[in-house]
């Protein structure tokens, strides 16, 4: 069976949208246009070689930092390293502290609802290297609570991550108090922070910032290509490389730097720092029209994640659908053009859902009926009526077939 | 978000989950049968007409109801079409692996999905044998392998998840000229 033959059958929907922004998504035509050159007119060399295309190439690089130093307001460029993911920039920040800190040891904490690739690093180092993980427990809408939170800090923690958005459910997190009481408690705690789904979407200012030590950003969930990561490590702070290599002109990670690649995500923070606050005030018009709209059309429809707007990053729409299954939805939704992910399991012998919406106490059923939507600065309004239409049909049809309905 | 898993559909697959067949719940069913539930994300609902003939029982009518992904649609879908007409001992020999392959394949993080459909059936014919009192030689004591697995699964879901009752939260409240999530916040 060819992935071809599957396309015929599913055939082609009058309108396309595409919400699934948190699993990657649109590259613009400027970023992408930004990055061919690099492939082979400037700067394909390696940037810590001494010729003509290596300087092109470490110019790239370093006027990259700048870009970063500059929107996230914070002096010194030299504490950016390029990697290739947010999950490479969490496995480095986990991993890479909990290696060169392995005499020291100590309590490694958590959110209960991190991304997977701080919670896995962190159970990695428990097994492998002695560490002790530390899960804090969130609430029904996702948020740490400050007081549980400083209850579980102590001489013996080591190193803190909390997310500054919550990548499933949005949730904002006041890092600010939480760095702060971190450091209160024990002023030799690491304090990093996954801000992949703040990044474009909050303004993060790291001088403000001041008790926090690393901090995670992606590429793609700011329309940059696929495969640049960014971890900011404040000086002083420890880490080793968790990849093992000749070492190239950042230190934390060696190898070739993917020259094309960062200069399109350069491009794509100039994009998304231009007009910030008319690109954030789209999404999130856009997002409240999404839930509204299909609150008002859909009956029995959760809300994952913080009730209070505000509170809650401007793109993200989390809702579940009860009685349908996460999995048939995003594939009804997908043969009319509507793209989207879901938190189900729909895993043969695991049947384990989100672990996030598990974590704020939702039912497995809940879970399984989630569908994640994220608004960006490219939709417009009729994108949502398209997807206004669509999404009241779509779990009407599968409602009809269901046997979970209320028995 | 938490799981992804490729989806190499056969177009039949999709087809029947575009258009299935003998969707929904049947009034003068014979017998009714679960297999699977909410909890797990799976769930599929049998019912079966069955015409007692002069000589052996017949599947008259089947229909199902079905909460599961796409495969799971498809598979109680497609299985239902197999067994009308069928008498109920050669709606017995209806394996897994005989609706996977009617589906023109599922991949194989799918195959529960064809083992719950065929489990709900058994679990349908055991239903009836027991409901007319009589047990047929050719019905075997022992659970099948979609039987066993069926209950593995549910008893699994069970295990890891004991129905704590929640209230729904359904309100929705959208700040007046709310834009931006605070940003003083970080």
């Amino acid at each position: 069976m060819s992935v071809e033959e599957l396309l015929k059958a599913h055939g082609r929907p009058s309108r396309e949208v595409y919400f699934d922004n948190e699993n990657s998504g649109y590259v613009p035509r400027e970023v992408v246009e930004e990055m061919i050159p690099y492939f082979n007119s400037v700067g394909y060399g390696h940037p810590s070689i001494t010729h003509r295309p290596g300087w092109e190439a470490y110019e790239v690089v370093y006027k990259t930092k700048e870009a970063l130093a500059k929107v996230l307001n914070t002096g010194s460029v030299n504490e950016f390293s390029i990697v290739h993911s947010g999950t490479e920039a969490n496995n480095l920040a986990v991993l890479g502290y909990a290696l060169a800190s392995r005499e020291r040891k100590g309590k490694i904490v958590v959110s209960a609802i991190e991304h997977l690739s701080v919670i896995h690093p962190a159970e990695e180092a428990e097994r492998l290297l002695g560490f002790k993980v530390v899960r804090v427990p969130v609430d029904s809408e996702g948020f740490v609570d400050p007081e549980v939170f400083k209850e579980l800090i102590d001489r013996n923690t080591s190193l803190v991550s909390i997310q500054m958005v919550n990548h499933e459910i949005g949730t904002i997190q006041n890092i600010y108090e939480l760095s702060k009481i971190a450091k209160e408690v024990n002023s030799e705690v690491v304090f990093h922070t996954d801000a992949a789904d703040a990044f474009g979407k909050l303004a993060i200012d790291l001088k403000k910032l001041e008790h926090v030590d690393m901090v995670t950003l992606s590429s793609h969930k700011i329309h940059g290509p696929r495969g640049v990561g960014i971890l900011f490590t404040r000086e002083g702070v420890r880490l080793e490389s968790i990849l093992k290599g000749q070492l190239s002109s950042e230190k934390l990670w060696p190898g070739v730097e993917n020259v094309p690649l960062i200069a399109g995500f350069r491009k794509a923070v100039e994009l998304a720092f231009e007009n910030f606050d008319s690109h954030v005030a789209k999404m999130s018009e856009l997002r409240n029209l999404l839930i509204k709209g299909i609150s008002d059309r859909v009956s029995d429809v959760l809300v994952n994640g913080p009730i209070d707007f505000s509170r809650r990053a401007p793109d993200n729409a989390n809702l579940s659908f009860l009685y349908v299954e996460g999995e048939a939805l995003t594939v009804e939704l997908s043969i009319n053009g509507v793209y989207v992910s879901s938190g189900s399991a729909c895993s043969s012998r695991i049947l384990e859902p989100s672990h996030v919406l598990l974590a704020i106490g939702r039912k497995h059923e809940e879970a399984h009926g989630s569908i994640l939507f994220k608004t960006t600065r490219y939709h417009n309004r009729e994108d949502i009526e398209y997807t206004l239409e669509v999404v009241p049909r779509a779990v009407s049809r599968l409602r009809s077939i269901s046997a979970a309905k209320k028995t | 978000m938490s799981t992804r898993i490729p989806l190499p559909y056969t177009p039949k697959v999709l087809e029947i989950f575009k258009n299935p067949r003998n969707v929904g719940p049947m009034e003068d069913a014979d017998i009714v049968e679960s297999a699977g539930s909410p909890a797990c994300g799976d769930m599929i609902r049998l019912y079966l007409k069955i015409s007692a003939g002069s000589r052996e029982e017949v599947i008259e009518r089947a229909t199902f109801e079905s909460y599961g992904c796409a495969a799971n649609i498809a598979a109680a879908s497609i299985l239902t079409d197999l067994i009308t007409g069928k008498t109920l001992r050669e709606a017995w020999g209806v394996s897994w692996k005989s609706v996977a392959d009617e589906l023109g394949g599922l991949p194989p993080i799918k195959y529960h999905c064809s083992i719950l459909a065929v489990g709900a059936l058994k679990r349908a014919i055991r239903a009836y044998y027991s409901r007319v009192g009589r047990h047929p030689e050719w019905l075997p004591n022992d659970l099948t392998v979609e039987e066993k697995q069926t209950l593995e699964e549910e008893q699994m879901i069970e295990r890891m998840y004991s129905g704590h009752l929640r209230n729904y939260n359904l309100r929705v409240t959208i700040p007046k000229g709310s834009s931006n999530g605070e940003s003083s916040r970080s």
